[in-house]
């Protein structure tokens, strides 16, 4: 698994599936590019607009509550973030990183310990993070579940327990 | 060592013991999709198989735009239909029924002792019919039906005892906005929430269903009530499938016991933008209101429009204030015209829209303009929920958003008779 660098986006506690994909476009808003577009749209309209490739989104607590849909986690990954670092997540929104494929990171220290704009280094290999702040350590995904993330989210996962792919 | 619900439950399911943190490969008995069925079906053909793993246990009934409001969600439904028909799958609901949890309490879904999925944040619900039942997200949903099999992680229960009698004019909302205001948006993340107690024992299954409901708004995994005799009793004729109880352990681990007494609690509002930004309606007497919505699969049953239309009766919605109703199903639809209340919801200058969503997530039937305020019997408030960010969103007891509904402005309860 290649190391994610990138410039992080703060924001602050219980960022809801509301701000990060709005409800009225889970049936009109299907297109991955026009996704992307949308991203965090009632949270930070300046996000979709200058989010670079394997930009890292850094959060407090309970990021993605609210819905399930699985939209919120995918229109990050279609922006192509290279990962969601949270204090913690919902489990809804938790779950559909995984199937997504999206590194959710979970990380007793964020976002405080980010400062604006800087670049940050992610191994998920080592479960390692280094920032302006130092390094930091954070736990694997649970054995049960790595499959799913490391065939690339739960589709392609599933094709090759069935042996599809 | 005794177990609780959530082990329990889960330990039959996956044919061992197991412990919380634990993860476990399971079938559940049911999986309930709604318009996100085309979606999910779409994901489906994407796994390359051509014939779903077990029809009959697919619950699909759609509400989230229903009658679809324009052409995208039209061909939407179309879809669903046409997947529907070519996978034979029999347990379908049109845009007639009512809102999904609703509708899966109503046809007998919703089981003590079943284990219940569905691609929607508050399949929670059924947890007041004893279920253990939780959202999922549409990838997985596409999985199932491929596969029949999801993996969940067993979860550490949080136990919320609920005593006093509540006072006029205080319903189940009020409780359960009290319980997420203290405990707050995360106080029960992936926890399974068991609500016990006299207050709990007291309440109507309606009632019982507005706390499993919002159990997701704390972040808990699921929530779940002891099946009684109230329960046994919806329950008759009306269960699909023989059932079995299933209940905690006396001597079971539970992580966290929290106490409420709610005899002197006063009727609760959440505030903008979040669902545990909780006050008394007092603190926030006053604030103007431009729409009042009476529906959602939160409040929006047959004992709720009996106080609506108890409150409404005669009377005539404030000059400067809209309301809307939305019924959470055909049924109670029914039943509420028999009852002549929606009659009275209608004399007294209420729109009456057919059962569905309707501006709950935005889509349509009543959404709001910018800076408008809006005081709804719903369960979520977050920025940009009924559309727009820049309108903000209330959450109260049907009660309070009738009597502020004739005043304009938010008012409780505060001793008039109806």
């Amino acid at each position: 698994m290649p190391k994610i660098i990138g410039k992080v986006w703060i924001y602050g506690d219980d960022v809801n599936t509301d701000v990060i994909f709005p409800g009225k476009y889970t049936y009109t808003v299907t297109d991955p590019d026009e996704m992307a577009k949308i991203a965090l749209e009632d949270l930070d309209p300046e996000f979709a607009k200058n989010v670079k490739p394997g930009d890292i989104v850094v959060a407090g607590k309970n990021f993605g509550c609210g819905s399930s849909r699985e939209q919120a986690a995918f229109c990050l990954k279609y922006a192509q973030v290279g990962a969601v670092i949270a204090k913690s997540f919902s489990r809804l929104y938790f779950r559909n990183c995984i199937n997504a494929g999206l590194p959710a990171i979970t990380l007793a220290e964020s976002p405080e310990i980010f400062k604006a704009d800087e670049k940050i280094e992610i191994d998920l290999n080592t479960g390692t993070l280094k920032c302006a702040a130092g390094i930091f350590h954070f736990p694997p995904l649970p054995d049960a579940v790595i499959g799913i993330f490391n065939d690339g989210g739960l589709i392609p996962h599933t094709r090759k327990i069935l042996g599809i792919d | 060592m005794g177990k609780t619900f959530a082990e329990k439950i889960l330990g039959m399911k996956a044919g061992k013991e197991v412990v919380p943190g634990e993860i476990v490969e399971v079938k559940p008995d049911f999986a309930m999709s709604h318009d996100n069925t085309a979606a999910i079906s779409k994901t489906f053909k994407q796994i390359g198989v051509d014939k779903i793993d077990d029809p009959e246990r697919h619950v699909i009934i759609l509400d989230h735009c229903v009658p679809a409001a324009n052409e995208k969600f039209a061909q939407n439904h179309k879809d669903i239909r046409e997947f529907v028909g070519e996978q034979k799958m029999p347990n379908f609901f049109d845009i007639n029924r009512g809102i999904c949890h609703q509708v899966m309490a109503e046809e007998g879904f919703a089981l003590p002792g079943h284990l219940i999925v569905g691609s929607d944040s508050h399949t929670t619900t059924y947890g007041a019919y004893g279920a253990f039942s939780t959202g999922i997200g549409r990838s997985e949903m596409a999985v199932i039906l491929a596969t029949g099999k999801i993996w969940l992680r067993v979860p550490e229960t949080m136990k919320i005892v609920v005593r006093g009698k509540l006072q006029k004019g205080v319903f189940a909302k009020d409780v359960m906005l009290k319980i997420i205001g203290d405990l707050s948006a995360d106080g029960a993340l992936y926890k399974s929430v068991w609500f016990t107690g006299p207050t709990i024992d007291a309440m109507s299954m309606a009632s019982r269903m507005v706390l499993t409901n919002m159990a997701v708004e704390m972040g808990a995994k699921n929530g779940y009530m002891e099946p009684d005799d109230k329960t046994l009793e919806f329950l008759k004729n009306r269960a699909r499938r023989d059932f079995k109880v299933v209940r905690s352990d006396a001597d079971a681990n539970f992580e966290s016991e929290i106490e409420f007494d709610v005899s002197e609690l006063e009727p609760q509002i959440a505030c903008p933008h979040t669902v545990d930004n909780v006050h008394p309606v007092s603190e926030v007497k006053g604030t103007k209101i431009n729409q009042v919505f009476f529906g959602s699969c939160t409040n929006a049953r047959l004992e709720d429009f009996e106080i609506v239309a108890n409150v409404l009766r005669g009377k005539k919605v404030h000059s400067s204030t809209r309301m809307i109703v939305i019924p959470a199903s055909q049924q109670i639809f029914l039943q509420a015209i028999q009852r002549g209340y929606i009659q009275d919801l209608a004399k007294a200058g209420a729109v009456i829209v057919n059962t569905g969503c309707g501006p709950c997530m935005g889509n349509h039937e009543g959404v709001p303009a910018p800076e408008e305020v809006v005081l709804s019997t719903s369960n979520r408030n977050f920025r940009g929920r009924f559309g727009s960010k820049e309108a903000e969103v209330y959450l109260c007891s049907p009660v309070t958003a009738a009597l502020s509904a004739l005043a304009g402005e938010v008012v409780g309860w505060e001793g008039e008779e109806w």
